[in-house]
């Protein structure tokens, strides 16, 4: 079913023969990968498969060895995450790349500060009051609830924190939104809340490359799971028909999912 | 998301034991309070001459310069970072100053008959290009902090000894001579407002103005603007400031050119005070702005710190200093009870951030 809705349109993020090395270690081979309006696509694997690798290399954080990406049909270099998120691609990084002792209001803003208008604004003065409703507003429409918006995250738990990233991402996120195990210190509450927010971006045409080591959620939000073995791409899934059990075989490459092909067809 | 259970506070410190839980929650607020019991000490013991007027207006003039360098070393020392050469290019630029300024005062001739008819021109240019050794100083310091990937702790304190040993180069190794004295009995010591208090005259000089507008505007900085935020989220992430798309390593290079400009401004404050360049003094400066900003509450890992926490800070080796004189005590023990205090204040700092990391 994923199929014929894929082949009638055009990828809004596409990787292609992707290469990847860290010393000895060969991280990403030939990898190939679309990201189409309006879906979600899981990305799975075990430790170490290169989930974050893939993600930090599509977004400018490490540089392309081989291989091309495609951004909207048109081939793009990210030579720094920045521009990937001046092209309206957002991340939530593993790390959550988050300054903890700044508030929430802070880090959502973080790098497209609002000034003040006129003199002052020039001068660099932050307007503080403005970030502070734009933040709220935003959060409001997205249904999403940080408990505190002008305390330091120092102060927040684990899951908290997550909160704040997963909220700037999609806040910012005009293209694509990329999620890297943002739900990996929330409880139950906290990622049903997330998978919520994951469906309803998507529904607004935005896609998102969600990545999670939880296979019920993978199944319950996502359109497509594509999975990644030892820096290959060794399976696609369609959730609809596949199982967690075919998924778990697919990624720990201990079944019949050895090769793509056999994956995709149904 | 769920409700974090307590304050910052509680949930930091709550796998501590008990003496060291409360020491961390007294660390930001106990400066102010290490600073009124010194003063107290001070008081009971010399009641005269210590608790006077006069005194006071002499340990703010004295804390100037102290301000000054630890407003500077506040917006390094939140980055991450440490300026250990600020002492040096205080010489350094004093130095230089002093020579600019005596070079363009008069002919040689002049000057050998302590005359000095072109000091209009001399003066200021000569503080001028003070203030402009220590910038240098400061933007060198950043490059190579940046450009080599160097720990800012070994490239300033290779700066620390290029700057003194140039000034000394520069100035023989003694005070500079033949400074045209109206710079220090014109501008330095000129009362611009002054008023009776108890019957003793409260001078506010120039350096007193200049040091405190300098926090003052710093404080506004640092809370307000762009460049503050910038300095915070550098100290606490500096990858995630990267990846926000923050020039991470020009907002670096312009902290650090800050410390050296505010070492330069220092440094002819100490001109304006002293009326001669010294090369013998100002060697523990670093020491004294390093205490006052980690004393006051700024985290030498980086994302935490005050401009008025630090000023508070600086008033302590000052306090220290004229307190031991009056009391006749020998003024060296200010640094044994810096050094003590400095250590203390680190301590709890580490402790607070090694309680963060467990959460
Ligand atoms: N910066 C790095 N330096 C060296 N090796 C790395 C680096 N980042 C990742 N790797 C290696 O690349 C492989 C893929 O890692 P990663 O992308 O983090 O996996 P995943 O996110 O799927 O768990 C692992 O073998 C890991 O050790
Ligand atoms: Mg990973």
């Amino acid at each position: 079913m994923a199929l014929s809705v894929e082949t009638a349109l055009q990828p809004v993020l596409e990787a292609r023969g992707i290469n990847k090395h860290f010393g000895p270690v060969h991280a990403l081979k030939n990898v190939d990968m679309s990201v189409f309006p309006g879906e979600v696509v899981a990305l799975i694997g075990d430790n170490g498969a290169g989930k974050s690798t893939l993600i930090n290399v599509l977004t400018g954080v490490l540089p392309l060895e081989s291989g091309e990406i495609i951004f909207t049909g048109e081939r793009v270099h990210f030579s720094s995450p920045h521009e990937a998120r001046a092209h309206g691609i957002e991340t939530v990084y593993q790390d959550l790349a988050v300054a903890p002792h700044l508030d929430a209001v802070a880090n959502i803003f973080l790098g497209r500060e609002r000034r003040q208008k006129g003199v002052p604004g020039l001068l660099g003065f932050l307007d503080n009051a403005r970030m502070r409703r734009e933040t709220d507003e935003q959060l409001s429409r997205l249904r999403v609830r940080v408990p505190d918006l002008e305390r330091r995250l120092v102060t927040l738990s684990g899951g908290q924190r997550q909160g704040v990233a997963v909220a700037r991402a999609v806040m910012w996120a005009s293209k694509v939104v990329i999620m890297d195990e943002p739900t990996a210190a929330l409880g139950v509450a906290q990622t049903g809340m997330v998978l919520d927010l994951i469906r309803q971006v998507r529904d607004t045409g935005i896609p998102v490359v969600f990545i999670s080591h939880n296979m019920p959620n993978v199944f319950q939000v996502a359109d497509r799971i594509v999975v990644l073995r030892l820096g290959e791409i060794v399976a696609e899934l369609n959730p609809k028909t596949a199982s967690i059990e075919d998924a778990v075989a697919a990624m720990t490459g201990s079944s019949r999912f050895s090769n793509r092909e056999v994956a995709t067809s149904d | 998301m769920t409700e974090a259970s307590g304050t910052y506070d509680e949930l930091v410190t709550e796998d501590l034991p008990a003496w060291q839980r409360y020491l961390s929650r007294i660390s930001t607020s106990f400066t102010p309070v290490i600073l009124i019991m010194i003063i107290l000490v001070f008081a009971i013991h010399e009641r005269a001459s210590f608790l006077n007027a006069r005194n006071f207006n002499d340990i703010i003039i004295d804390s100037s310069q102290l301000v000054v360098l630890s407003v500077g070393m506040t917006f390094v020392i939140i980055t991450a970072g440490i300026d250990l050469s600020v002492g040096s290019v205080l010489i350094l630029s004093s130095v230089v100053a002093a020579k600019v300024m005596i070079a363009l005062s008069g002919t040689p001739q002049d000057i050998a008959r302590f005359e000095f008819p072109t000091q209009g021109l001399g003066i200021p240019v000569g503080l001028a290009a003070g203030v402009a050794t220590g910038l240098v100083c400061g933007v060198a310091n950043g490059a190579l902090i940046t450009r080599l990937r160097m720990p800012s702790f070994i490239v300033t304190l290779g700066m620390l000894g290029i700057a003194l040993g140039l000034g000394q180069l520069l100035s023989g190794g003694t005070s500079v001579p033949n400074v045209p004295p109206s710079v220090q009995t014109e501008i330095g010591l000129r009362e611009l407002v002054g008023f009776d208090v108890a019957g003793q005259r409260v001078r506010i000089t120039p350096p007193v103005v200049i040091a405190y507008s300098i926090a003052l505007i710093a404080a506004v900085v640092l809370n307000r603007t762009r460049f503050g935020r910038y300095t915070y989220a550098i100290g606490s992430n500096a990858a995630a400031a990267r990846r926000a798309g923050i020039e991470v390593d020009v907002h670096l290079i312009k902290v650090y050119a800050l410390s050296g400009l505010l070492a330069g401004v220092a440094g002819a404050m100490d001109l304006m005070r002293f009326g001669t360049a010294s090369v013998g003094s100002h060697q523990s400066d670093n020491l004294a702005a390093i205490s006052a900003a980690v004393i006051g509450g700024t985290s030498l890992f980086g994302g935490i710190g005050t401009i008025g926490g630090s000023v508070v800070g600086a008033f302590i080796p000052t306090v220290l200093r004229n307190g031991l004189v009056i009391t006749r005590v020998q003024p060296f023990w200010q640094n044994v009870a810096i050094g003590m205090v400095l250590i203390l204040a680190v301590y709890l700092d580490q402790r607070r951030r090694r309680a963060e990391e467990r959460m």
